[in-house]
């Protein structure tokens, strides 16, 4: 399904979000464990009221993409509405933990590293791809918008399917072929400093699925390898530890009726990609040494 | 029922080095992770791994380092392991094509690291974990191993012995988070759990959120020993506002730490005496520490650490993540401008007990990883030993799984006559057990199950004493239980399973998780930190117990069978529930003062008291304590207790 919803659709739950709060009783004379609870209880109800307990002293809305298949209710795609203090340094994927664990524990997305490493929070924030952890809310305008990564299936909330990315990965051979061992146990393969320096930034791919959310080629064309699958080719044809056979072969694969030739250099890959990874510029790259590699044959 | 020969548990670096060892082994294995392999927190290391491949090194200096780094509470022989694996380990992973950072001469780098003798620490920028994780997930899938991601297991299938020594695991239950079902994953050979760190137990950490210490709570509960949990590192340069890391690599390279009177503070207050900043992370930690409740920290929260003097060309070679680190998540450039940092709970050195070929108690039953204690860090990680300990341990793990014999462990494992119990802890409150009015909770709030009820029934029966001191062969084989089929006791698992998360998903209100997980990291941060003492220890041992006695009453607000994180985040907060409860239970007992486990009252290593390793074994709903020696014979020599100092 796609992920634009019509403006329309939108409500603002935030009120009905927190009056649903259960009230939690807990027993045991006043500990450590009391004293948390008076203050949470203390910040929900300022947050809600508009009187927010943070230094501040405001609150920002944050819109979420809400939508699950299977409840009643939440089947119509919409977008809910979450009042969040604003704290200094807060990410994006902070204010969706602060939603869902003070007002909305259904609310769903993916979420591990919060550093940038893992890949799983690559969300449409704003209007622009970009992993919810390395977003600052201090960058954005208000009210914060967050959906699923666009062009993929939504499997609930913010959560898409990975699947098709996955594949794509997978079908270039993502895996080192040297052409033979190098002698001995503890020896090592050689590789120059200039060559590591060439593949370093294909080598820092997430897989998180921004670059080809982006793509529109990639929309139109369910068969494309799209900029990451590619990236992980180029990390491979261009890594000097590889030989000459495997490369022309990494090549062929890219020569391809969905592979190199669908990408029409519209940088949108490369402008969203939370590693700086050169997309468009590794694609190229890779276009004019097939190129070459097929003069070479006539 | 899915069934393969052996099942990895967690795609991380341990569970993929696992795997592909397994499989080259020839046998049929599967990897079941709750996240996808990419995403597992091994991809977050950054500083390097240790292995002696140069010249001037060789792993009798690592043992040896690692043994001193441990305060002489590691193994020797799982160090010695450690030590001589590592080197061919790592040239495999360079092998495979990992991108490790190049000499001028094509080989791979190697830097200084904290309470290293020489600069081994092999390492691709400052991104080695990211590198070493993805070079292996490449293995993983030019060799075809079937992969279930997005799998949460929630239990192990294991028999029902009385003595957990009889007992056998013949597989797990998995919950598919795409769709709610739950199925029994049968092994044939055996299952290893690879399931990584805990560092959700606190709440300033520099851990992924899943690191919830699943499985080691998971074989707990089954019945196989926790060891030495009480060590909890923490790292001295996290950023105050998320816990992200800096590398060690930092002051590897020559990083500074200044206290708010911009004083370089290692030196000029005398908390190291060589290596400065590049103590060992507990003596760093509580420096820092120091300083700021000595009022010399900035903003009363943190330090300063400064890589300015490195220069631009130095940093973005080396460090250049570190750029990145600082500028996203704390708005700081570390070219212009020093860091602020903090310490932040980082590595726990504890955990599963299993013996070199990464066995536990259990038969069919394996550990490797952050989640496991094979004892080589003792009660003090040095840096980019973790990463080593992953490769090396994983791969033995997954060999041995698959059948292949690796000689007689050197340690062993669960009680043997050299083990005494724990005889007079004073806790505040009764550990593990709630209250008396536990029969009948709706939820799996850490009582006991029903199985466990059943069988310290049957044990009371048979052995009215019940002193707790077993021995293997104090109880017949069969452990009295009727002998049942391994797919039987797959199928009983998966069945107590449905009926534990239909419990949670049918009850209508109550507690939720979040609060229950955040008053838990609440009051481990302020209680079970780098400085601990009696009275804190003892309030957080109560806060435990309070969490424990309302989790009786959690419930899952999410109806939904699809991608239900809210009921998977129930789960693991009864996990972090029994794990907070082992680290600061062994943290009491353990009155001195050794690497990580700093006490206020007791300022000394005491040697003749404590060269032990605690263990918690879980016994009938609630823990039980006591301790074996340390290891301290390897191959050729005795490693004998020295002072530590840096
Ligand atoms: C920020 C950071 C930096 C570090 N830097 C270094 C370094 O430079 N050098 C070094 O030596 N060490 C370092 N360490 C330590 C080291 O990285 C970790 O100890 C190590 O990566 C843990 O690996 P693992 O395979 O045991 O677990 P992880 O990589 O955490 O993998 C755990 C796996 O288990 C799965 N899992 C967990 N629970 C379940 C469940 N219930 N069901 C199914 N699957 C489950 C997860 O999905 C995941 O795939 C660092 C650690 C951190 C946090
Ligand atoms: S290339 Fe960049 S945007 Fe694409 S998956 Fe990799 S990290 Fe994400
Ligand atoms: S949470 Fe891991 S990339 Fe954002």
């Amino acid at each position: 399904m796609s992920t634009q919803v019509p403006e329309e659709q939108e409500q603002s739950e935030t009120d009905e979000q927190v009056d649903a709060e259960t009230e939690v009783e807990m027993g045991g004379g006043a500990s450590y464990g009391d004293q948390r609870r008076a203050e949470r209880d203390a910040q929900r109800e300022q947050s809600v009221s508009g009187a927010p307990a943070d230094i501040e002293g405001e609150t920002f809305r944050l819109k979420v993409f809400r939508y699950d298949p299977e409840v009643e209710g939440k089947m119509e795609p919409r977008f809910d509405d979450f009042a969040v203090p604003r704290q200094k340094g807060m990410t994006v994927l902070d204010a969706l933990i602060y939603a869902r664990d003070r007002y909305d524990t259904t609310l769903t997305f993916r979420h591990s590293c919060r550093q940038a490493v893992c890949g799983s929070d690559a969300l449409f924030i704003n209007g622009r791809q970009r992993l919810g952890c390395q977003t600052q809310i201090s960058d954005l305008e208000e009210p914060v918008r967050v959906e699923p990564l666009p062009h993929q299936d939504v499997v609930k909330d913010l959560v898409v399917d990975m699947e098709h990315f996955y594949d794509q990965m997978h079908a270039v051979e993502p895996f080192f072929q040297p052409d033979e061992e190098p002698d001995g146990d503890l020896e090592e393969y050689r590789q120059t400093r200039e060559n590591r320096e060439k593949i370093k930034m294909s080598t820092r791919c997430i897989w998180c699925g921004a670059c080809m959310s982006s793509c529109n080629i990639a929309a139109g064309d369910n068969q494309y390898l799209g900029p990451a699958a590619i990236n992980k080719a180029y990390r491979f044809a261009m890594d000097e530890r590889e030989g000459e056979n495997v490369k022309e072969h990494r090549l062929n694969v890219m020569d391809q009726e969905h592979g190199v030739w669908r990408c029409q250099t519209q940088f949108s890959c490369t402008n969203v990609c939370p590693k700086d990874i050169p997309l468009t510029e590794h694609i190229q790259e890779l276009k004019r040494e097939a190129v070459k590699q097929n003069l070479k044959f006539w | 029922m899915h069934e393969h020969d052996v099942l990895v548990i967690g795609g991380g670096g341990a569970g993929l080095r696992a795997a592909i060892a397994a499989h080259e082994e020839g046998a049929d294995v599967a990897i079941v992770t709750k996240l996808h392999p990419v995403r597992s927190h091994t991809g977050a290391a950054e500083g390097g791994i240790n292995a002696a491949l140069r010249e001037g090194d060789d792993w009798e200096l690592h043992a040896y380092d690692t043994m001193k780094g441990s305060d002489y509470l590691g193994d020797a022989p799982a160090i010695e392991t450690l030590a001589q694996d590592s080197p061919e380990e790592t040239i495999q992973l360079e092998n495979w094509g990992m991108p490790f950072s190049r000499e001028d001469d094509g080989r791979v780098s190697q830097r200084p690291f904290g309470g290293l003798s020489f600069a081994r620490t092999t390492y691709a920028g400052a991104e080695t974990g990211h590198h070493m994780l993805h070079t292996m997930y490449e293995q993983v899938v030019k060799r075809g191993i079937q992969v279930y991601d997005e799998w949460y297991v929630t239990d192990l299938a294991v028999t029902d012995h009385d003595d957990p020594e009889d007992r056998e695991c013949h597989g797990v239950v998995g919950y598919d988070i795409k769709t709610g079902q739950i199925e029994g994953f049968k092994a044939r050979n055996g299952v290893i759990l690879a399931t990584g760190g805990l560092g959700q137990v606190f709440d300033h950490t520099t851990n992924a959120v899943a690191n919830t210490g699943d499985g080691a709570a998971m074989a707990y509960r089954a019945g196989v020993p926790l060891e030495d949990m009480e060590f909890v590192q923490f790292h001295p340069t996290t950023l105050p506002s998320t816990g992200v890391l800096i590398s060690e690599g930092v002051r590897g390279e020559g990083g500074i730490l200044y206290n708010a009177e911009g004083e370089r503070f290692m030196f000029e207050y005398g908390y190291a005496n060589n290596d400065g900043e590049l103590a060992s992370r507990d003596v760093v930690s509580r420096a820092e520490l120091t300083e700021i409740n000595a009022g010399r920290g900035v903003d009363d929260e943190y330090v300063y650490l400064d890589m300015r003097h490195l220069g631009e060309e130095r940093i973005t070679d080396r460090l250049e993540n570190i750029l990145h680190l600082a500028r996203d998540f704390e708005g700081v450039d570390g070219l212009e401008e020093p860091m602020p940092v903090k310490p932040g709970q980082h590595y726990e050195m504890g955990g599963i007990e299993t013996d070199e070929n990464g066995q536990t108690l259990i038969d069919g039953l394996y550990a490797a990883g952050e989640c496991a204690c094979v004892s080589v860090h003792g009660s003090n990680r040095l840096g980019g030993n973790a990463l080593p300990e992953l490769i090396v341990f994983g791969a033995r793990a997954g060999r041995h799984a698959a059948g292949t014999d690796l000689g007689e462990p050197e340690i062993t494992t669960g009680r043997t006559d050299d083990s005494e119990p724990e005889e007079d802890l004073d806790t505040p409150v009764e550990p593990g057990a709630v209250s008396a009015a536990d029969e009948d909770v709706a939820a799996d709030g850490g009582e006991r199950t029903d199985d466990e009820r059943e069988r310290s029934e049957r044990k009371s029966r048979q052995t009215p004493s019940g002193d707790g001191s077993r021995s293997s062969s104090d109880v017949a084989s069969d452990g009295g239980a009727a002998v049942v089929e391994p797919d039987e006791t797959v199928r009983r698992a998966v069945e107590r399973e449905r009926t534990r998360v239909e419990r949670l998903m049918e009850k209508e209100e109550g507690v939720q998780h979040a609060e229950l997980r955040e008053d838990l990291q609440v009051s481990m941060t302020e209680n079970v930190n780098v400085f601990r003492n009696e009275e804190g220890l003892k309030q957080a041992l109560r806060d435990i117990r309070e969490v424990r006695e309302a989790y009786q009453d959690v419930y899952v607000n999410d109806p939904s069978r699809t991608f239900n994180t809210d009921l998977i985040h129930t789960i693991e907060t009864r996990n972090l529930i029994d794990l907070a409860e082992a680290i600061t239970l062994g943290a009491l007992a353990r009155d001195e003062f050794r690497g990580a486990h700093w006490r206020q009252e007791h300022q000394e290593r005491k040697d003749d008291e404590w060269l032990k390793h605690t263990m918690l074994s879980w016994e009938d709903g609630s823990p039980e304590l006591w301790y074996k020696p340390v290891i301290l014979e390897g191959e050729d020599k005795t490693y004998e207790p020295k002072e530590r100092s840096y």
